[in-house]
């Protein structure tokens, strides 16, 4: 039986037809708009690099061994006995150590410096907004303006973000995927997550974890500004009638789908802190969390 | 007295479920009618759902495997479907609730009533042959697993049309599958399936364990012991110390829901990453679970395919022993993103990437084992090829997505669904399909069809292509996976090539079908007299095909790895013993199937808060066990004269093999 040539057809025309179809659209996380992702990008890159050394070697002898010692025409000599080499025996176990070994010092090191709950240098000031999930919407809180949101996200460019992030519901998780890193919103906990925007533009936001009926819909609209733009749009939310007391945020915080962009002109003090509170023992025993020093909020 | 359950439990308005359900229906009865009509019920109680014996119950796994891998498609069917038309202002034809149910259903029958049952319906037919043993260590406890697991299969069947299934994910992450958030019956289905297929298997780790480490043939040392058997070893060891923490973690969230308990609540100390880290200490090596055996079977078939020994075995023990050990080591790559620091992402992470220098090992040791070879490329040696040229790829982004950073980026999206489809489909299934095709001339006698079997290969290879690498592009745009709709009319062409791919493969499916049909149809034309279809190497082609309820009418003496292949080179292999003896084979009996009906009552009348059913039924489970522990009459023997007459006819049948035997 011939039949390993098409081996190779078989996923080239697959990854042909993909490449032509990738060729007509935007791949977010190949064109990150700010240092996160493309930081991330470049690991995803390097490794990929790094991995190709074996994969492809592994398809090339797939198919070339399986065409030169098939049964009914082979080239190669046989060797029915023959089953160990102490050379090829060190070098598929050496080759692979040492890519990991790469591969590892490469993770160890750049899982620290991108670590989401790490600050991001910068000579700007950063701008602090605190991230609720509820079901199944983002409610924004910028507590340093005293305003908030509903499923839109506005932040000036080249201003490093500094997130907080927690869930008055189930397990979500928050994720601009051109901007990078995502992280997960859990109730009674606070996640960090710094990013920032190299430029202007509409993004869009996602939470990456299903949550129940409404998850399809639990989107957001990023807007990155100008600071010019962002002033002007912090004055608009403010002439906003809507205001974020405790009573409406209960209301706020009934499930929903599809809830609209909303702004509330401003909001009442600790809210943030509050809702993650309020999952805390009763007991008053601490939550437990990978990271007792920051999940109580500063509030010790 | 029925609890919650009422007629309103039936999804009457869902077309979908309920032509599912009259068409599971149909077929149940038109099968219950052909088993009336040819009057085999008698034949199937006794020889089928009585039995004890290792094939039979191999082969009533493998056709549970193959049942619900029919299930587990339809379901992906639907899902690609959906997501081909769901774009835009579009929402397709599922509503949420029912989509958020079918994905939830794929994951949970392909992971653990299609693969789990498959892999030990392949274990059960070729472990006890390949070591020389007549049977496993504890025949009824085998036959208690399977019951066990086609009950749970049931039980999730069931919920097609009485309530409705989970839809909180196959992974049922705390908090949302708490009363709070899912009050309907779904997660209480998915409970019970689980927690019982999660027993069955935890018994079966038990048992092969034990058949390996005690019921070899003289001669078998450890390091004599075919891959396959190794890599069952292996598996099984995973099992055993995997299985019961899920057991443990489906145990407290029943607490929560049934008992208003707080382990995983959000509320009242409750703490949810405890059941996300519990999940994977037991999903993670569930992984390897399903991988593995693939892997002992891909061993096989390269071997026997290249005419020519196993390269470097010792490395490939060892291997398979370090991806065993590494396996429990790694559980928390699953939630990088839950905010753990940076040491421990890292460290989990570089745990991660070294399961693939073994696995690299692995891959590289079959590529030599067929260097140097003569390769006949049958369909076992095509599954075998497609595996080795698609799971590199898999295997790639696994690795990637290993990297807590790119994980960041990655997690949760359609890339992520594509990576592991990319390692589970060739790595595991076609492993499956590879030993469904090797071992079914053993099991039946007779061979698959080749034609039918290449056809459905290329279907599946292409389809696969086309329906798996789109999602990597999908994930590197931003798609999270398990979308009812979507927004973004960039996403749809990709998923309308994945819906096309998901078609060629229903069309491989068809041709399996086809292939199955064609060959039973052709039997006695292609009957296998030698029990030897592929010039095998290991001791299972030492016996007739299909075997006799012994197996080894004397138990073989074993001078080598390849134990066979050694006997046949010294002209051994068909020597007709100077006499028989007595043959000691466990009895049939009724009570493994009595506790498998047992346990599905009451998983059911768990799932419908029926307590006095739940009651009843946990007795009668229980006193069926102990009816069977006070039993001493479980074992009949098969006397040397009606062995020597059994053996004689094979031997009749198969002149050239008659002739081997010394004067």
């Amino acid at each position: 039986m011939k039949g390993s040539v098409p081996f190779g057809f078989a996923g080239l025309s697959a990854l042909c037809a993909l490449a032509v179809l990738a060729g007509c659209s935007d791949i977010p996380l190949l064109e990150p708009k700010g240092p996160i992702g493309a930081a991330e990008l470049s690991i995803i890159s390097v490794a990929t690099v790094l991995m190709l050394i074996v994969v492809i070697p592994v398809t090339v002898m797939a198919l070339w061994f399986a065409l030169r010692y098939k049964a009914s025409d082979p080239k190669g000599d046989y060797a029915p006995k023959w089953s160990h080499s102490r050379k090829i025996d060190l070098i598929v176990w050496l080759v692979p150590s040492v890519i990991v070994t790469a591969l590892g010092i490469l993770s160890w090191k750049e899982t620290h410096r991108l670590d989401p709950f790490k600050p991001i240098d910068s000579a700007a000031r950063q701008i602090n907004i605190e991230v609720v999930s509820l079901d199944w919407k983002w409610l924004f809180i910028y507590p340093d303006l005293n305003i908030a949101t509903v499923n839109q996200l506005v932040f000036p460019a080249n201003v490093p973000v500094s997130f907080r992030i927690t869930s008055d519901s189930v397990m979500t998780s928050f994720f601009i995927p051109q901007l990078g890193s995502q992280i997960y919103a859990m109730s009674g906990m606070q996640s960090r997550l710094h990013l920032l925007a190299d430029k202007p533009g509409i993004y869009f936001g996602q939470n990456q974890q299903f949550s129940g009926r409404g998850y399809s819909d639990m989107n957001f609209n990023v807007s990155v500004t100008s600071p010019k733009q962002f002033d002007a749009w912090v004055q608009k939310a403010r002439q906003s009638p809507d205001k974020l007391d405790r009573t409406r945020f209960n209301e706020l915080s009934k499930p929903s789908i599809g809830f609209p962009v909303t702004s509330f002109s401003w909001v009442e003090d600790d809210l943030f802190d509050d809702i993650m509170n309020k999952y805390r023992s009763p007991m008053g025993e601490e939550q437990i969390s990978f990271r007792p020093k920051t999940s109580a909020a500063g509030k010790h | 007295m029925f609890g919650k359950l009422s007629l309103s439990a039936i999804p009457f308005g869902n077309t979908i479920a309920m032509s599912a359900v009259s068409g599971a229906l149909v077929l149940a009865l038109v099968i219950l009618a052909m088993i009336t009509y040819y009057g085999r019920w008698t034949y199937l109680w006794k020889e089928w759902l009585t039995s004890v014996d290792h094939k039979r119950i191999g082969v009533m796994y493998i056709i549970l495997a193959l049942v619900m891998l029919l299930r587990g498609f339809s379901d992906a069917i639907l899902m690609r479907l959906q997501q081909a038309m769901a774009a835009g202002t579009s929402h397709g034809f599922l509503h949420s609730g029912h989509f958020d149910q079918i994905f939830s259903a794929h994951g949970s029958i392909m992971m653990i009533f299609m693969a789990m049952p498959f892999l030990v319906g392949l274990m059960n037919i070729a472990v006890p042959q390949q070591i020389g043993a007549r049977d496993v260590a504890f025949p009824f406890m085998n036959a208690l697993s399977f019951w066990l697991t086609a009950a749970a299969a049931l039980l999730v069947m069931v919920s097609l049309g009485v309530g409705e299934f989970s839809q909180a994910g196959w992974f049922g992450y705390a908090p949302l599958t708490e009363l709070q958030y899912s009050p309907g019956s779904g997660v209480d289905y998915w409970i019970w399936s689980f927690q019982i297929a999660g027993i069955g298997s935890l018994m079966t780790g038990i048992n092969f364990i034990v058949t390996i480490l005690k019921m070899r043939a003289p001669g078998m040392n450890l390091m004599r012991m075919p891959i396959f058997v190794w890599t069952t070893l292996f598996t099984n060891v995973l099992m055993i110390f995997a299985f019961p923490v899920l057991t443990v973690a489906l145990a407290l969230i029943t607490f929560d829901r049934y008992l208003g308990m707080h382990f995983f609540t959000n509320t009242l100390g409750g703490n949810p990453m405890l059941y996300v880290n519990l999940f994977w200490i037991w999903g993670h090596p569930e992984v390897y679970i399903l991988i593995l055996p693939a892997f002992g079977v891909f061993s096989e078939v390269v071997a026997t395919f290249s005419g020519k020994r196993l390269f470097s075995y010792r490395s490939l023990v060892y291997a398979t022993g370090a991806i065993t050990v590494l396996s429990f080591s790694v559980w928390l790559h699953h939630f990088f993103t839950m905010g753990a620091g940076a040491d421990v992402n890292a460290v989990f992470g570089i745990a991660t990437m070294l399961i693939a220098i073994p696995t690299g090992v692995k891959t590289f040791n079959w590529l030599f084992t067929m260097y140097r070879g003569r390769i006949r490329f049958t369909t076992p040696m095509y599954w075998t090829l497609g595996f080795l040229t698609t799971f590199a790829i898999g295997g790639m982004t696994g690795v990637l997505v290993s990297l807590p950073p790119a994980d960041f980026v990655l997690h949760n999206s359609l890339f992520l669904v594509a990576h592991f489809h990319n390692v589970l489909i060739p790595g595991s299934l076609f492993g499956f399909f590879a030993g469904y095709v090797y071992w079914f001339p053993k099991v039946t006698g007779f061979p698959l069809n080749e034609m039918w079997g290449k056809r459905a290969f290329w279907c599946w290879m292409i389809g696969f292509y086309l329906a798996i690498m789109p999602l990597y592009v999908l994930g590197l745009m931003g798609m999270p996976r398990r979308m009812e709709h979507y927004a973004n009319l960039a996403w749809q062409p990709y998923l309308v090539v994945a819906a096309i791919g998901t078609a060629v493969i229903l069309l491989g499916i068809i041709f399996q079908i086809t292939q199955l049909a064609v060959s039973i149809r052709q039997r006695h034309d292609t009957r296998d007299l030698t029990g030897d279809h592929w010039n095998g190497r290991t001791l299972e082609w030492a016996t007739s095909s299909p075997p006799a309820i012994y197996n080894f009418a004397i138990i073989p003496i074993v001078h080598d790895i390849d134990a066979f292949e050694d006997m046949k080179e010294k002209g051994i292999a068909y020597t007709r013993p100077e006499r028989y003896h007595d043959i000691l084979i466990p009895r049939n009996t009724s009570k493994g199937f009595i506790s498998g009906a047992l346990a599905f009552v009451f998983g059911f009348s768990m799932v419908w808060y029926i307590w006095w059913l739940a009651i009843l039924s946990a007795i009668g489970i229980l006193f069926t066990v102990i009816a069977r522990s006070m039993d001493d009459d479980v074992e009949y023997i098969i006397p040397a004269a009606e062995v020597e007459r059994i053996e004689d006819e094979r031997h009749r049948k198969f002149p050239s093999i008659a002739s081997d035997s010394p004067a």
